[in-house]
C-alpha cells in the first residue's frame, strides 16, 4: 500500500546511485474461480481445458515487484509462467500492468505436473532472466500447494523468506516483513532471494488502457522443455511418482434452521448461544 | 508388512510443543513401528510430551537463534535419507515453517510433496494422503507408487493428540549439511501482534465477517463481538485480500483449518474455498442477506437479514448482559 511505498523510497542509498533491478514474478494463469472446476474422469486432475485468467493471489508479486523497481529507480520486472498451449491470457494482464517481458513454458509432457515439477520448470526458466529477487505468491488459488516457492529457492541454490507482507531493498539485502503464528518477523536477507508474498498486502493496479495496448506488442519468450534442457522424464507424469488410489463424495453437513430476520434475530442467536452454555 | 519409520517435523514454542505437533506425532504412532521427531532448539524440553504422544526419538539441529529453521531441518533430513538412516515418510504441519521444511526437503532429494492432507491411512507398507478438493464435496486419497521418501504436508486439526503412555523420547543430535546460500536469511527482530483474546485456532467461539460487511471499517462490529463472547474474530479470503485484515485472521482452504464449539458467518456467502476451512465447526450460526447463500446449506441456524441490523442488536444485547 501507499504506507510500503513511502517506506522503500526512504530507503534509497544515501549516496543517490541507483542500481537496476530485475525482479521476476512468478505467475499462475489458471481458469477462472468464478468457473467451477472439475477432474478429468479419465485422468482425475484438474481439467485444463478453459480460458486462463491471472491468478489473482500473483497480482499481489506483480504489484509489488512494480513498486520495488520504481523504487530501485531502474529496473525491470519479468515475468515467468508454465501452461499448456502457450496461454498468455493471465500473462497480458499482468503484462498491461507493467511488466516488462514474460518467459512462458509449455510443453505436451508437462501434463500432470505437480508442484515439483512446476518448480523445476520456473526454476529453469527464472535462471534465463537472471535476477535480483524472485517474487511468487505463498500458493495458488486453484493447487494452493504452497511449496513451489521453496522448491524454486532450493533448485536455484537461493535463500527463501516466505509469507512476506512487505519488503524492502537496499545495498543489495531485501528486509522482509514475515507473518508468524504471533505476528511478524523483521528478517533479512542478501539477494538474489526467493520471496513469497501474502494477498492484500498491496493494491494490486488496474491496467490503463495505454497498459492493456501496450502489453500485446511486449516479448513472450515462449519455450518448451527442451528449449529449457529439460529432460521429459523428470517432469509431469513421468515425474510425479504419485497415484490416486480413491475419489470419493465427502460425506455433506445438513443445514438447519433458517429464518428470516424481523428484527429479533439476535435474540434467537443468543438463544442457541445459551443452549451450548458457551457464553 | 507395516511402515517402519515416520519422522515428524517438531515445532514448539516457550509454551512447548505446539498442538499440531503432537497431532501428527499421535497419527503417526498409530501408523508406523517407530515414529521420531526433527527439531532445532532445546529439544530435552519437550522429550518428556513427544515421547507420551509415542515418539521414541527426538533429534535436534540444536540451537538456530535468528536463522531460519526451513534450509537447517531439510538439510539434516537429506542427510539423513543419504546416509541411509532417514525415515520411510516424513510428516510436516501446514505451518509457516512445515512448508519451509518440505519444499526445500522435496527439491533437495527430488521427491514430491503430498500436501493439504487432513487424513493418513496406511496401504501395506505405504502411507496414503487424504486431500479434501472442490471444497470439500470431494476427496482425493493419493499415495506413492515407489518406496523413496514419502514427504506430506498435513493440516493442523487433522488429527486429536493423545498420550499413548510412552517414556520421555530420546534426545539426539543431528548434522545440518552445507548450505550454501540457501540458510543466508536471519530474522533481526520479532514482533508479537496485540491480541487479547484466544488463538484463531484454538478459541471456542470463532466470529468471522466477510465481504456482506461492506466496507472495511465495519469489521470492527466483529473484533467488538469477539470480544464480547470472548473467541477470536476471523474473515474470508475476499477481505483478506482486499486488505481489510492481515492473513493471519483469513479461515478457509488457504487459510486457517479451524472447529470451534460455535462458529459464527456474519456477510460470507460461504465460497467452496471458506467452507472447507469452517465446515468441521461443532456448531454453525449464519447472517447473510441472499436466502441462496450457500453457507445456510451447512448453517445449523441460518438467518436470512441484514448483518449491519443484526449484529449492532447482538452487540448490544451481549454488553447488557456484561
Amino acid at each position: 500500500m501507499w504506507k510500503l511505498r513511502q517506506r522503500v523510497v526512504s530507503l534509497l542509498p544515501l549516496s543517490g546511485t541507483l542500481f537496476a533491478m530485475i525482479v521476476v514474478v512468478c505467475v499462475k494463469q489458471i481458469p477462472d474461480p468464478a468457473d467451477p472446476g472439475a477432474l478429468d474422469p479419465e485422468t482425475k486432475t484438474l481439467r485444463r481445458d478453459v480460458k486462463l485468467i491471472l491468478d489473482e493471489s500473483d497480482s499481489y508479486g506483480v504489484e509489488m515487484g512494480l513498486q520495488l523497481v520504481d523504487a530501485a529507480g531502474e529496473g525491470e520486472v519479468r515475468l515467468v509462467s508454465m501452461a499448456p498451449r502457450n496461454e498468455v491470457g493471465g500473462l497480458r494482464t499482468a503484462l498491461a500492468m507493467g511488466a516488462a517481458s514474460a518467459v512462458l513454458v509449455s510443453d505436451e509432457a508437462l501434463a500432470g505436473s505437480d508442484a515439483l515439477s512446476t518448480a523445476k520448470v520456473l526454476a529453469a526458466a527464472i535462471r534465463r532472466c537472471e535476477p535480483d529477487l524472485v517474487l511468487t505468491a505463498t500458493e495458488s488459488s486453484d493447487g494452493y500447494t504452497g511449496t513451489v516457492p521453496v522448491q524454486i529457492a532450493e533448485l536455484l541454490g537461493l535463500p527463501s523468506v516466505t509469507f512476506g507482507k512487505e519488503i524492502e531493498v537496499a545495498d543489495g539485502i531485501a528486509t522482509v516483513k514475515r507473518q508468524t503464528e504471533a505476528g511478524f518477523d523483521q528478517v533479512e536477507c542478501p539477494l538474489p532471494a526467493v520471496v513469497s508474498v501474502t494477498a492484500g498486502v498491496v493494491e494490486p493496479r488496474y491496467p490503463s488502457f495505454k497498459g492493456i495496448m501496450g502489453a500485446k506488442n511486449k516479448p513472450v519468450d515462449e519455450l518448451d522443455l527442451a528449449g529449457l534442457g529439460i529432460d521429459p522424464a523428470t517432469v509431469g507424469w513421468s515425474g510425479a511418482r504419485q497415484e490416486i488410489t480413491d475419489v470419493a463424495v465427502a460425506p455433506a453437513r445438513d443445514a438447519g434452521e433458517l429464518i428470516h430476520d424481523e428484527g429479533d434475530a439476535h435474540e434467537r442467536i443468543l438463544a442457541f448461544l445459551d443452549d451450548l452454555k458457551v457464553l | 508388512m507395516g511402515i517402519s519409520k515416520i519422522w515428524v517435523f517438531g515445532e514448539a514454542t516457550d509454551a512447548g510443543a505446539t498442538a499440531s505437533t503432537l497431532e501428527l506425532v499421535t497419527r503417526a504412532s498409530q501408523l508406523a513401528d517407530t515414529v521420531e521427531v526433527i527439531m532445532s532448539g532445546d529439544a530435552a524440553a519437550v522429550a518428556g510430551v513427544l515421547g507420551a504422544h509415542g515418539a521414541t526419538a527426538v533429534h535436534t539441529i540444536g540451537p538456530i537463534e535468528g536463522s531460519l529453521g526451513g534450509p537447517r531441518i531439510a538439510s539434516a533430513i537429506a542427510g539423513a535419507v543419504e546416509a541411509g538412516t532417514g525415515p520411510d515418510v516424513v510428516i510436516c504441519s501446514t505451518s509457516y515453517d512445515g512448508r519451509d521444511v518440505a519444499g526445500r526437503l522435496s527439491a533437495k532429494i527430488d521427491r514430491p510433496v503430498i500436501t493439504n492432507v487432513v487424513d493418513l491411512v496406511a496401504d501395506g507398507d505405504r502411507l496414503l494422503g487424504c486431500e479434501p478438493v472442490f471444497g470439500g464435496t470431494t476427496d482425493v486419497t493419493t499415495g506413492f507408487t515407489d518406496s523413496g521418501t514419502a514427504i506430506f504436508l498435513v493440516r493442523p486439526k487433522s488429527f486429536t493428540a493423545e498420550e499413548s503412555g510412552g517414556g520421555p523420547a530420546e534426545v539426539a543430535e543431528i548434522a545440518v549439511g552445507d548450505l550454501g546460500e540457501t540458510g543466508s536469511a536471519t530474522v533481526k527482530e520479532r514482533f508479537a501482534e496485540e491480541s487479547s483474546g484466544p488463538k484463531l485456532d484454538e478459541a471456542a467461539i470463532v466470529v468471522s465477517g466477510g465481504r456482506g460487511l461492506g466496507e472495511a471499517g465495519k469489521y470492527e462490529m466483529i473484533e467488538t463481538l469477539a470480544k464480547l463472547v470472548k473467541g477470536a474474530p476471523g474473515a474470508s479470503r475476499a477481505v483478506v485480500d482486499a486488505g481489510w485484515v492481515p492473513y493471519s485472521y483469513q479461515v478457509g482452504q488457504t487459510g486457517k483449518v479451524v472447529k470451534p464449539t460455535v462458529y459464527l458467518a456474519c456477510g460470507i456467502s460461504g465460497a467452496t474455498q471458506h467452507l472447507v476451512g469452517m465446515k468441521g465447526s461443532a456448531n454453525i450460526i449464519a447472517i447473510n442477506k441472499d436466502e441462496e447463500a450457500p453457507i445456510f446449506g451447512i448453517a445449523d441456524l441460518g438467518i436470512v437479514g441484514d448483518v449491519h441490523k443484526v449484529l449492532p442488536k447482538l452487540i448490544e444485547a451481549l454488553q447488557a448482559r456484561g
